[in-house]
C-alpha cells in the first residue's frame, strides 16, 4: 500500500492534466483572420458533458452556429466535473480568446476563477445554467431557459392532469446543479396550493437513464410504492429510464402511473406517442446562434441584456405526433 | 470469507428490522420481484468486473480502465447492431473482440513492456472513452433486438439472467484457477515475481492472461449494463465503476499488493457494495449525503480485517472486563 499511494497520487494529477489539456486542440488563435483580413472572433466554449441527447443536441448546435457564423470556437467537454472545467476556462484566458461562454456543470464555487477571467478582461456568457456569485459583474449576460419556469410548467401540468390529487416521487438531477435545485424549486411552487399533492419521495438519478432507472426501481420496490399516482422527473432521460421500471414493475406509465418530464428531446416524443409519457416541458437547446450573437456584441463592446431567455414550450400527448418528425434531437 | 459475509449479514439484519419492504418478495409475471432481487440484478456488473479484476490485483496489479472497456463494449455492440444492421450474435462477437483487444492491450503494456499497472490502463481509461464517442458519434443509440434486450432484462429460472451470466463466468474462472495450476501460477507471481519465476512460471504469461479475462468480463459486464437500458450511453456506462470493483476486491480481502485472491469473496465484497447503494435509496437518503454513510461501513469492514486493528480493540475490550484474565490471543487475519 505504501508504494501505491504515490502512484496514485501521480495518476490522479495526470488522469487531470489528461483530461484538462487534451481538449486543448487550440488553433492559433491569435493569428486567425477570415478571408476580408478582419479579426476573426475566438470563442472558448466550456460544455458540461455529454449526459444527455439534450446535451448534445446543444454541442452539435453550438458547433453549427459557430462554423455559420464564422466563429473560431475552442471547445472543451468538461465530463461532469468541476475540476475540468475550470482548467479550461483558465487554459482560455491562457490562450487569450476574446469570448468565453460555459455552462456551469454546478452553482457555486466559480468566483476565483471568474476573477481571474475578469482580470483579463474577458467577457463571460453563460450559457443555459447559472452561477451563483455574490459579484455580478463576474459574468456579462446569462441565456437559457428558465428553469423555474419549467419547475411550474410540470407542477401546473400534473395539477391539471391530476385533479389537484397526486401521490408524487421526484427524479432529481445532479445534486447542486441550477436545473436540478431550480426545477424542484418552480415544480413546488406550483403544487404549494394544491393540499392533496405531496412528494413521497425524491432522489436523485443524476440526469442519466440507467440511474434513473435504478432508482426508480427502488422507489417501486417500497410497502408503500403502490400509492405512487405520478412521477416527477427532471430531464427526459431519467424518466424514459424510469419508465423501464415501472413495466417491469407490471404498471402502466402514463396510466397508472403520470409522468412530466423537462427537455423535450425525441425519445420523449416516442414515448409520449406511445402513451408511457404524459407530457415534456421543452427547455430548447438550439441556443448557439443567439450564443454567437451576444459573443460578436460582447466582442465589438456594445451592450447586451443580462437575462436572455430562450423559447420554450409545453408538450402533452395530444401535440406528440404532429411535432415528433420535426423534432432534431 | 468471514469478515465480509459478516457485514453483508449484519447489513441485511438491519435492512431487515429497519427498512420497511427490503425483505418483500413476490412473484410478478412468473419472476420474483422485490430489492433483493434488484441488488442481485443491479450488482452483477460490479460482481462481472470483480471477478476479472481479483485475479490483476492477485497478480500485484490492477485495472483502471475496466469501466471504459464496458463503454466501449457496448457502444460497438449498439452500433453494430443499430447504425450498421447487423445481427445480435455479430454484434456480441464485435463487443466481446473489442473487450478481448482492449485486455490484450493492457496485458501487453504491463506484461511485456513492464509499464506500471496503473499508468498503463490509465491510458485506456482515459482515452478509450474518447473511442467510445467516436464509435457512437457523440450520440446515446437506442437499440430494441430482443435478443440484446434480454440479455440484461430476461429472466432465468425465475431470476434475473444477469445471474446466470455471473455464475457462469464464475465457474469458468473458478476452474481455469483452482482446477488447473493457473491459479497458483497467478498467486506465485503476485507473491514474489523473481522466486516464480525461478520456478520455472512463465511470469509474463500469467500476466497478460489475468488482464486478458479482465477485458473479456469487463466486455460481458459492459452488454449487461448498456443492455440494462436498452441503450449505449458512451460518456455513462461504467463510469467509476472501477472503484467500486477495486473496492470489491478489497473488501473481500485480497491484498492489492498481490498473493492470494478470493473469488468468492469478491462476489461477496461487490453485493455488499450493491446492497449499500440499495439501501440508500430504499431509505430515502439524500444523494448528497449517501456516500458518508457507505464511506463508513467500508471503513469498518476493512478495519476489521486489520489484525492490528482487531487485536487494538480486543485489548480495550479485555482490559475494561478483567486485569486478571489473560489477553486474548487475536486469531490469524482470516480473509
Amino acid at each position: 500500500m505504501k508504494k501505491l499511494l504515490p502512484l496514485l497520487a501521480f495518476a490522479t494529477v495526470t488522469m487531470t492534466l489528461a483530461t484538462g489539456c487534451g481538449k486543448k486542440e487550440a488553433p492559433d488563435s491569435t493569428n486567425a483572420t477570415d478571408a476580408g483580413g478582419k479579426k476573426k472572433l475566438t470563442l472558448g466554449f466550456s460544455q458540461v458533458g455529454a449526459e444527455s441527447a439534450w446535451r448534445t443536441a446543444n454541442s452539435q448546435n453550438i458547433k453549427d452556429e459557430a462554423a455559420k457564423n464564422g466563429v473560431n470556437l475552442v471547445f472543451s467537454d468538461a465530463q461532469q466535473k468541476q475540476e475540468n472545467q475550470i482548467k479550461a476556462l483558465r487554459s482560455f484566458v491562457a490562450q487569450n480568446v476574446d469570448v468565453i461562454a460555459f455552462s456551469p456543470v454546478v452553482e457555486t464555487g466559480w468566483e476565483p476563477v471568474l476573477q481571474e477571467i475578469k482580470a483579463a478582461k474577458i467577457p463571460v456568457v453563460l450559457s443555459d445554467r447559472s452561477v451563483d456569485v455574490s459579484d455580478p459583474s463576474l459574468y456579462a449576460s446569462f441565456i437559457g431557459a428558465d428553469f423555474v419556469e419549467e419547475g411550474r410548467r410540470a407542477g401546473k401540468f400534473l395539477a391539471e392532469k391530476t385533479g389537484g390529487k397526486a401521490t408524487i416521487v421526484e427524479l432529481v438531477g445532479t445534486p447542486g446543479a441550477a436545473p436540478a435545485i431550480d426545477r424542484a424549486k418552480g415544480f413546488r411552487e406550483a403544487i404549494a396550493s394544491h393540499p392533496d399533492m405531496k412528494i413521497v419521495k425524491s432522489q436523485s438519478g443524476d440526469f442519466t437513464r440507467a440511474k434513473g432507472k435504478e432508482v426508480m426501481e427502488a422507489f417501486l420496490r417500497a410497502p408503500d410504492a403502490g400509492q405512487i399516482t405520478a412521477l416527477f422527473s427532471h430531464n427526459d432521460d431519467m424518466a424514459l429510464g424510469a419508465i423501464q421500471a415501472i413495466e417491469e414493475a407490471g404498471r402502466q406509465p402514463g396510466k397508472d402511473i403520470a409522468i412530466v418530464s423537462i427537455d423535450g428531446v425525441k425519445g420523449a416524443f416516442e414515448a409520449m406517442k406511445a402513451g408511457k409519457l404524459n407530457c415534456t416541458v421543452e427547455c430548447n437547446p438550439l441556443i448557439g446562434g443567439q450564443i454567437m450573437d451576444l459573443a460578436q456584441k460582447l466582442a465589438n463592446h456594445q451592450e447586451v441584456p443580462r437575462r436572455v431567455v430562450s423559447q420554450e414550450g409545453v408538450f402533452d400527448q395530444s401535440k406528440a405526433e404532429a411535432e415528433l418528425p420535426s423534432r432534431k434531437y | 470469507m468471514f469478515w465480509p459475509l459478516l457485514a453483508l449479514a449484519l447489513l441485511l439484519l438491519f435492512d431487515y428490522l429497519f427498512t420497511p419492504g427490503f425483505f418483500r418478495l413476490e412473484l410478478r409475471g412468473g419472476n420474483l420481484y422485490g430489492s433483493r432481487i434488484d441488488v442481485l440484478n443491479q450488482g452483477a456488473r460490479v460482481m462481472l468486473v470483480s471477478l476479472g479484476m481479483t485475479l490483476v490485483i492477485a497478480t500485484g496489479g490492477v485495472d483502471l480502465s475496466v469501466g471504459t472497456v464496458m463503454a466501449l463494449a457496448g457502444t460497438v455492440a449498439a452500433r453494430l447492431l443499430v447504425v450498421d444492421g447487423y445481427g445480435f450474435i455479430a454484434a456480441v462477437s464485435g463487443a466481446l473482440g473489442i473487450a478481448l483487444l482492449a485486455g490484450a492491450w493492457n496485458g501487453v503494456l504491463v506484461a511485456y513492456f513492464n509499464i506500471q499497472p496503473i499508468i498503463a490502463t490509465l491510458i485506456l481509461m482515459v482515452a478509450g472513452r474518447g473511442v467510445a464517442q467516436l464509435v457512437s458519434d457523440g450520440q446515446i443509440i437506442n437499440f430494441n433486438d430482443a435478443s440484446m434486450v434480454f440479455l440484461g432484462n430476461g429472466h432465468f429460472f425465475r431470476l434475473p439472467f444477469t445471474l446466470t451470466i455471473v455464475l457462469f463466468v464464475f465457474v469458468g474462472m473458478w476452474a481455469l484457477t483452482r482446477q488447473t495450476a493457473v491459479g497458483l501460477f497467478i498467486e506465485a507471481v503476485g507473491d514474489n515475481p523473481v522466486a516464480s519465476r525461478y520456478a520455472g512460471v512463465n511470469a509474463r504469461l500469467v500476466t497478460f492472461l489475468a488482464y486478458l479475462l479482465t477485458g473479456l468480463c469487463s466486455g460481458l459486464a459492459g452488454l449487461v449494463a448498456s443492455s440494462n437500458i436498452k441503450s449505449a450511453d458512451a460518456n455513462h456506462i461504467g463510469l467509476y465503476l472501477e472503484l467500486d470493483a477495486i473496492l470489491a476486491v478489497v473488501v473481500g480481502g485480497t491484498a492489492l499488493t498481490g498473493g492470494r485472491f478470493y473469488l468468492v469473496n469478491s462476489l461477496v465484497g461487490a453485493l455488499l457494495i450493491q446492497t449499500l447503494t440499495t439501501t440508500m435509496y430504499a431509505r430515502n437518503i439524500s444523494a448528497d449525503i449517501a456516500p458518508m454513510p457507505k464511506a463508513l461501513v467500508i471503513i469498518a469492514v476493512c478495519l476489521l480485517q486489520s489484525e492490528k486493528a482487531r487485536r487494538y480493540l480486543n485489548q480495550r475490550f479485555t482490559r475494561h472486563q478483567s486485569a486478571a484474565l489473560p489477553a486474548i490471543t487475536p486469531s490469524r487475519a482470516q480473509p
